[in-house]
């Protein structure tokens, strides 16, 4: 999904994982993708580097969708469609 | 041909039920180096594991054995030689050193320092979360008796077990991700 289209989605779930480094945010999605049903939106945000890589593989491993990423000044707002 | 095929169905049956004993979603880790680096990198592993959603099962042997313990834990009844261990390495995972540029625990300060910065697990958070998501430890007997260590002065942890090396080899051997640190 393009950027223009991710910032207008409203995620069934906002998951702040900001000023935790990993695994903290990886951790942080596996606790919160209980929360959701399948096919809900969740956007998670972080400020650590690695999860911009960590979470697509994540996906790919647990099935979700990864929808795309939105960067903001100081961290990053990743979407993901669960499975 | 018709049995000729049952009999094809009944074997591929049976090796795929082995194949699939073979690799479950779990992580069997052996961790050997007492150094705080090392076991920082096991445990960073160990709950990223569990992140994606694979069992988790450490090893714990040797110099690891000393992270384990609990230093507001006392002891009594130990041998000489036990004695002598307990006071020459390490009373639990704060006391660790690293590997390399300890620098008489000026390298061991600095990294604390500089994770604290970047806002990475402590060793203790790191634990914890750990016994939260259902990482199992278990120690090597043979490790505990030859320094003399017991049980009773081990930290709290909830999948915490002592046991020898053929538990280790029956769950590697069920899982799909083997490591040694």
């Amino acid at each position: 999904m393009t950027t223009e289209e991710l910032k207008t989605i409203t995620a069934n779930q906002i998951v702040d994982a900001r000023g935790t480094a990993c695994p903290g945010p990886l951790l942080a999605a596996k606790k919160a993708i209980g929360e959701i049903e399948s096919g809900e939106v969740m956007e998670i945000l972080s400020s650590d580097e690695g999860t911009k890589h960590d979470i697509p593989r994540w996906c790919e491993k647990m099935e979700h969708e990864f929808l795309g990423i939105v960067e903001e000044d100081s961290y990053t707002r990743l979407f993901l469609k669960k499975a | 041909m018709s049995m000729d095929f049952e009999s094809q169905i009944l074997e591929l049956q049976k090796k795929v039920g082995k194949l699939e004993k073979g690799t479950k979603d779990q992580l069997s880790m052996v961790v050997f180096s007492g150094d705080l680096d090392k076991i920082l990198a096991a445990m960073i592993i160990a709950t990223g594991a569990v992140a994606y959603d694979m069992q988790v099962k450490l090893f714990f042997t040797f110099w690891a054995t000393a992270a384990l313990r609990d230093p507001k834990k006392k002891v009594s009844g130990k041998s000489f030689m036990g004695k002598m261990f307990g006071m020459m390495l390490p009373k639990g995972k704060n006391k660790l050193k690293l590997s390399k540029m300890n620098m008489a625990g000026m390298g061991a300060a600095m990294i604390k320092g500089l994770m604290k910065k970047k806002n990475v697990a402590s060793l203790d958070e790191l634990f914890k979360v750990a016994g939260e998501l259902g990482v199992v430890i278990n120690i090597c007997e043979m490790s505990m008796d030859l320094m003399g260590f017991k049980r009773e002065e081990m930290i709290d942890y909830p999948n915490l077990n002592v046991c020898g090396v053929a538990t280790f080899l029956a769950d590697a051997s069920e899982s799909k991700v083997q490591l040694f640190i």
